[in-house]
């Protein structure tokens, strides 16, 4: 058992890339630690930092108060879980779980313990002697998380462990990843690009943007107050929809409020804050809205809409819709038609406010 | 899914397309071959103008000559020490070469070389280097202290004729295993460093064990080779000597044939080499293979 503290970590590579541009934090003794990005933010690399596979440039991993920096990945007291499962073609499940084990010489007895102990917790108990082309995917996945347990480490690193997996399974396995965890109360690090994996799996959440830390907190806390225009569009699906205002735009609606600073800034809704209704709020924002698209999932339905009352960007549009689209999430499968126009309004509680370039949030 | 192509035209077309495949296979390998198996049953007079039928004859003389036995065993003898070496120095160079060196592009070109030499010319080579009154490299070794003559030391012409014979079929073999080092996914590699395996034990336990079916391909492919293309090799360097202490099958085919002229024992000759290699080959098979499947 052991906290994971990351003071100041960089990684420049020869060419002088710079793929981790400083980064801090600390996960505490049993934690769940999700780090969460979009593909070449770094998150993969920081924890292949952590795990001894990539060399640090500078600053200092700490596993359980011992600097890990020069130590090597088998000495971190750690274990793996790799996207590909990296299990060993050429063993049996069993010697793929024993491996670890037989490299630091325990005894057969207690080896054989542990395996058949793993091997009960994962449901592998009748696939022991089966080599892992013989095993399906999820059953792979299983081997692999119980070559990782039978070590008992200190940390358990996992690198995107359910991407290859079917969508059905990898929602099972993803539950029971968190029992496992919980159960074993082993401190965890996790990466993922899933935000739904993100969010139901983390203790803590690291959201991630070009080697930089973007917002590291809770998942709800980061939900409810995203820190930047690019948490607020990553977390969240779909993603929130982001609104350039000037600044006589944001007097306007903000009047009462001295936060809200007499600058342009970036109005942010999620897409599941609106209400379809004629009734204005009041200090809400009320859009009027041309419905462009509708996708019913059978328990809500978004619609996608175009704004009549065109109001003027001032930047360009940081969130994922073109400009001038919004995403309304309504329950059920009721829908205007296509064509309808609508007014979608939120309250004024619902509303997230950023700096025009979208690196702050600015509390309402 | 796998899809098949449908042929709806000519029934003949398939068959137009494996014929060249099939007529160079029967050309230079079914006739000859067979024509090998009928001259061994013949004789020829010493003007090879008429052939008579011996039955079996020529292998009962062939079993019978003392040096036919010799030849076997040094032809043991140097494939067992060409095909060890060439594999053995051929993976060492490979896993070398597989680490992230920068100047790797340049050590594998360089590597690959000598297999572009052709066999004879690779022999005249090895040939003059160690000449033991010409050789660049047979004084230093006259300087340690070695009385160096391939020319009448049996045992020195044999470590020259393995020698010339290993630095080529190094470049083949260099080439497959590195490229099945390449194929071995390193996140396997990786997990094996987590799991507590230091570089020694990773090689062993985890990628020769997955270079295995590169290994048995390549034990197949040199096995083949030593017993029949080191024939341009020996004779460019010994020419089968000193006292036929380089004398190997294939090149007793030759020089009883070639040069001695008896043609229904060279035949008879090639016809026993032939079953050896198809023997080992299928043994190989058999037995090895079945080790490598995982």
């Amino acid at each position: 058992m052991a906290n994971v503290v990351l003071r100041d970590v960089r990684k420049t590579y020869a060419g002088g890339f710079e793929a981790i541009k400083g980064i801090d934090f600390e996960v505490g003794d049993g934690q769940f630690c999700v780090l969460v990005g979009p593909s070449g933010c770094g998150k993969s690399t920081l924890l292949r930092m952590v795990a001894g596979l990539e060399t640090i440039t500078s600053g200092d991993i700490d596993i359980g108060g011992r600097i890990v920096n020069q130590i090597e990945p088998a000495d971190r007291d750690i274990a793996m879980v790799f996207q590909n499962y990296a299990l060993y073609p050429h063993m049996t499940v069993y010697n793929n779980m024993a491996y670890g084990l037989r490299n630091r010489r325990m005894p057969e007895a207690e080896i054989d313990t542990r395996v058949q102990e793993a091997a009960r917790i994962l449901e592998l108990g009748t696939m022991l002697d089966r080599k892992p082309k013989q095993l399906s995917g999820g059953q792979r996945q299983r081997v692999a998380m119980g070559r990782a347990i039978v070590r008992q480490p200190k940390v358990f690193l996992f690198d995107e462990p359910l991407s290859n997996l079917d969508a059905k399974l990898r929602i099972a396995m993803r539950v029971e990843i968190r029992k496992l965890q919980r159960r074993l109360q082993t401190t965890s690090i996790y990466v993922t690009h899933d935000q739904l994996e993100a969010m139901t799996l983390a203790d803590i959440l690291v959201v991630m943007n070009g080697g930089r830390v973007e917002q590291i907190g809770n998942p709800l806390d980061i939900y409810q107050k995203p820190a930047t225009t690019f948490v607020a569009s990553f977390i969240g699906a779909p993603p929130m929809n982001l609104m350039p205002l000037r600044s006589d735009e944001i007097r306007a609606q903000f009047a009462s409020d001295s936060r809200a600073a007499s600058e342009a800034g970036i109005l942010g809704i999620r897409p599941e804050d609106f209400v379809i209704s004629s009734e204005t709020i009041a200090g809400g924002i009320a859009l009027d809205l041309t419905v462009e698209a509708i996708e019913r999932v059978g328990a809500e339905t978004f619609i996608y809409g175009t704004r009549q009352n065109e109001i003027q960007g001032v930047a360009a549009n940081p969130g994922e819709l073109p400009p001038g689209e919004v995403i309304v999430r309504i329950p059920g499968a009721v829908a205007p038609a296509i064509g309808e126009r609508i007014k979608a309004v939120a309250p004024r509680e619902n509303l997230h406010l950023f700096s025009a370039d979208g690196r702050k949030r600015i509390d309402l | 899914m796998e899809k098949s192509a449908v042929f709806n035209g000519s029934r003949l077309l398939p068959y137009a397309l494996l014929a060249p495949q099939l007529i160079i296979t029967f050309v230079f390998f079914y006739w000859p071959a067979s024509q090998a198996v009928l001259q061994s049953f013949k004789r020829e007079d010493a003007f090879g103008l008429v052939s008579e039928f011996v039955g079996l004859e020529n292998y009962q003389a062939l079993f019978a000559q003392p040096e036919y036995y010799k030849a076997m065993l040094t032809t043991l003898v140097f494939s067992t020490l060409v095909a060890g070496l060439s594999l053995s120095i051929a993976l060492l160079f490979a896993s070398q070469a597989d680490k992230n060196l920068k100047a790797a592009p340049v050590y594998k070109t360089f590597m690959i070389w000598p297999y572009a030499v052709a066999p004879a010319v690779a022999g005249v080579l090895w040939f003059f280097i160690f000449h033991p009154s010409l050789g660049t490299l047979a004084r230093p070794l006259r300087g340690l202290g070695l009385d160096w003559n391939p020319l009448l030391d049996g045992n020195h012409a044999m470590a020259l004729v393995v020698m010339s014979a290993v630095w080529k079929q190094i470049a083949y073999n260099f080439l497959f295993f590195l490229a099945g080092l390449q194929s071995i996914p390193k996140s396997v590699i990786e997990a094996g460093a987590i799991d507590g395996a230091g570089p020694m034990r990773r090689f062993w336990t985890i990628i020769f064990p997955l270079l295995s079916p590169t290994t048995f391909f390549l034990l197949v492919v040199n096995v083949v080779y030593v017993f029949f293309d080191t024939f341009g090799i020996i004779d460019a360097v010994t020419g089968g000597g000193p006292a036929g202490a380089t004398t190997t099958m294939v090149y007793k085919v030759y020089a009883d044939g070639r040069l001695g002229g008896d043609l229904g024992g060279s035949a008879a000759q090639s016809v026993v080499l032939m079953v050896i290699v198809i023997a080992l080959t299928a043994v190989q098979f058999k037995y090895v293979e079945r080790r490598v499947q995982y």
